[in-house]
């Protein structure tokens, strides 16, 4: 089963909407509350990323009864550096993000300790894809 | 299937099938079927939202008798300072007290004087306990019952310790058996602003017996002290307040918002109203809020002063409390320490709560596949439907027929918009769709034109 969401970038007030919906099929499907948490934890990351730093983007959350597929498309600035973005604490989020409460560069730090695998894609100036995968 | 109480009930001779409590119900728990308001157990949480809307007092909460106090020989009155609130201050306690001894009771005890053993208790836990964190006081039993069906997730944030009331009865049991009351001749009696808290007595999370011997709602308890009280308005003026075990100022206001929370030390909140309370776990089920150590939430607005049972203002009620606090709070450098401090450590141990169990009502399906394959069913009926969420289906909403109909509750023409739709394409007969609506909202609704 498939859920896609469009995300805009820079729309803080509405981060957090796509994976509230996801929260609450997986909540039908009654599956342990510690991997729901992981998967919501994992994707709410994955969107203030795409509002915090990209235009806008797209989800495609792929649910079967083994796990859960996400796929985050953005079209932003790319990462330039994955490594160093997989570090915690390393961010480039603009002094308006972080005053807001976010970019504390715990993110893709924080979505590879929830995930059960992660694989980044990301080109400099055109977009970055973000593969999640939380195992059921 | 259900093995858990509900105080409230819904009679049917007085329900006119208006769906008002269907909508306003937090957890979807009501359903309109034959002109009835139907309450689906396994749901309900007691808060009492449907009770306080029903135009027609159709809905009523379960109590014990009154009269049920008589054979015991000592007869306890365990009153919230809720009660005393609610009446002008004109009044002192020691009046209302007296009154309560008219109706019958031998003792008055106020649940607040079991606030200091849990306030104690809560911040032990609150230092010993790093993981569960934040905190999420078990005070409002609606608010535990929220937590078990609607987030199972945040079970294991609710504190396993028991609220002031369970401290106030089971101490005063203690004092009496100690003056050489056996357990038999003592009936406990508590003076219930809340469905909830009925409903808790009722079924004891872990089927050990309740230190309480039967509920009696405010209400009725308001009327006969009103009565007495002006029935005797020249006597009882000089009612002596030392009579009562008085809990101390910040106690005194445990019952209402911020009562709890102003307490505990550290990182700490508190939210009133139920389905603020929904939007806030739903929030905290995400994590997208900083860490908070210790959450105060209670279902009703204003919390107990705002209870469905109370008859005054809530906002008068509460005013009241604080206006006592500060009252209470002045004279409390003289004041002798508060006879609770006795047995605290045989209460102690019979303060804690063993387990509280999640009991999802958000599953679809035990089976994984087969719920995978409902949810799927959910989202193409969801397509079909109007989304104008009107109830006139009898379910709560185009996402709860949607539900309904997968479960097997409901069918795709309880819609009136797809009843429409399949007339024109003719695929329903007119008077088909009559008969489908009759059976939700009862035939009087469309038979009686004169209504």
């Amino acid at each position: 089963m498939t859920f896609t969401y469009e995300i805009e970038g820079g729309n803080f007030s509405r981060a957090g909407t796509a994976s509230s919906d996801i929260k609450k099929a997986l909540k039908q499907l009654d599956l342990d509350y510690t991997i729901i948490k992981r998967v919501v934890v994992s994707l709410y990351e994955a969107e203030v990323n795409i509002v915090a730093h990209a235009r806008r983007g797209t989800l495609t959350a792929d649910i079967d009864p083994d796990r859960i597929v996400m796929v985050l498309d953005d079209q932003g600035p790319g990462i330039p550096d994955i490594d160093a973005a997989m570090t915690a604490g390393f961010s480039t989020a603009s002094s308006r993000v972080r005053e807001m409460g976010f970019g504390a560069g715990m993110g893709l730090p924080n979505i590879k300790k929830n995930a059960d695998s992660l694989n980044i894609q990301s080109t400099v100036g055109v977009g970055t894809r973000l593969e999640i995968v939380v195992n059921f | 299937m259900s093995d858990f109480h509900h105080a409230l009930k819904i009679v049917d001779e007085l329900c006119i099938g208006c769906s008002k409590c269907m909508n306003i119900c937090p957890t979807h728990a009501i359903r309109v079927r034959n002109g009835k308001a139907r309450l689906m157990d396994n749901r309900c949480i007691d808060c009492g939202e449907c009770y306080r809307i029903c135009p027609v007092s159709a809905i009523i909460i379960e109590q014990d008798d009154f009269s049920r106090i008589f054979p015991f020989k000592y007869r306890v009155a365990l009153v919230p300072a809720v009660f005393f609130a609610q009446f002008p201050s004109k009044y002192s306690i020691g009046r209302i007290t007296q009154a309560l001894l008219e109706l019958g009771f031998t003792h008055v005890f106020e649940i607040e004087n079991g606030a200091r053993l849990i306030r104690q208790e809560t911040r032990k836990l609150l230092a010993e306990n790093r993981d569960e964190k934040p905190l999420i006081s078990t005070f409002c039993p609606a608010i535990v019952r929220l937590v078990q069906v609607k987030f199972p997730a945040l079970v294991h944030h609710l504190m396993l310790l028991k609220p002031p009331l369970d401290a106030a009865a089971i101490w005063f049991r203690h004092h009496l058996e100690q003056q050489g009351a056996s357990r038999e001749e003592t009936g406990i009696f508590y003076v219930t602003q809340c469905a909830a808290k009925i409903a808790a007595i009722k079924s004891p999370a872990e089927g050990e017996a309740s230190p309480i011997s039967g509920v009696i709602n405010m209400d009725e308890i308001y009327n006969k002290v009103s009565v007495k009280l002006q029935a005797a308005e020249e006597d009882h003026a000089q009612a002596n307040d030392k009579q009562v075990t008085m809990p101390g100022s910040a106690d005194v206001l445990w019952s209402l918002t911020t009562g709890e929370s102003s307490q505990i030390p550290g990182k700490r909140m508190a939210i009133d109203g139920v389905h603020n309370v929904t939007n806030f776990l739903e929030k905290l089920e995400q994590e997208e809020h900083p860490a908070f150590d210790f959450l105060e939430l209670r279902a009703c607005d204003e919390s107990c002063a705002g209870g469905v049972l109370t008859t005054e203002n809530r906002f008068l009620t509460a005013e009241r409390m604080r206006s006592r606090a500060r009252k209470c709070a002045a004279d409390e450098s003289q004041k002798q320490p508060s006879a609770m401090l006795y047995f605290d450590h045989e209460i102690l141990p019979l303060l804690t709560i063993a387990e509280i169990k999640p009991r999802s009502m958000m599953k679809l399906d035990e089976d994984m596949g087969e719920a995978l394959r409902k949810m799927k069913m959910i989202r193409q009926i969801l397509q079909m439907l109007p989304m104008v969420d009107c109830g006139a289906c009898g379910s709560p909403g185009c996402q709860a027929l949607a539900e309904d109909i997968v479960q097997g509750r409901a069918m795709m023409e309880n819609c009136i918009f797809i009843q429409r739709r399949y007339e024109q394409k003719g695929m329903l007969k007119p008077e088909v769709s009559a008969e489908i609506v009759k059976k939700i909202w009862g035939a009087n609704k469309i038979d009686n034109e004169n209504k």
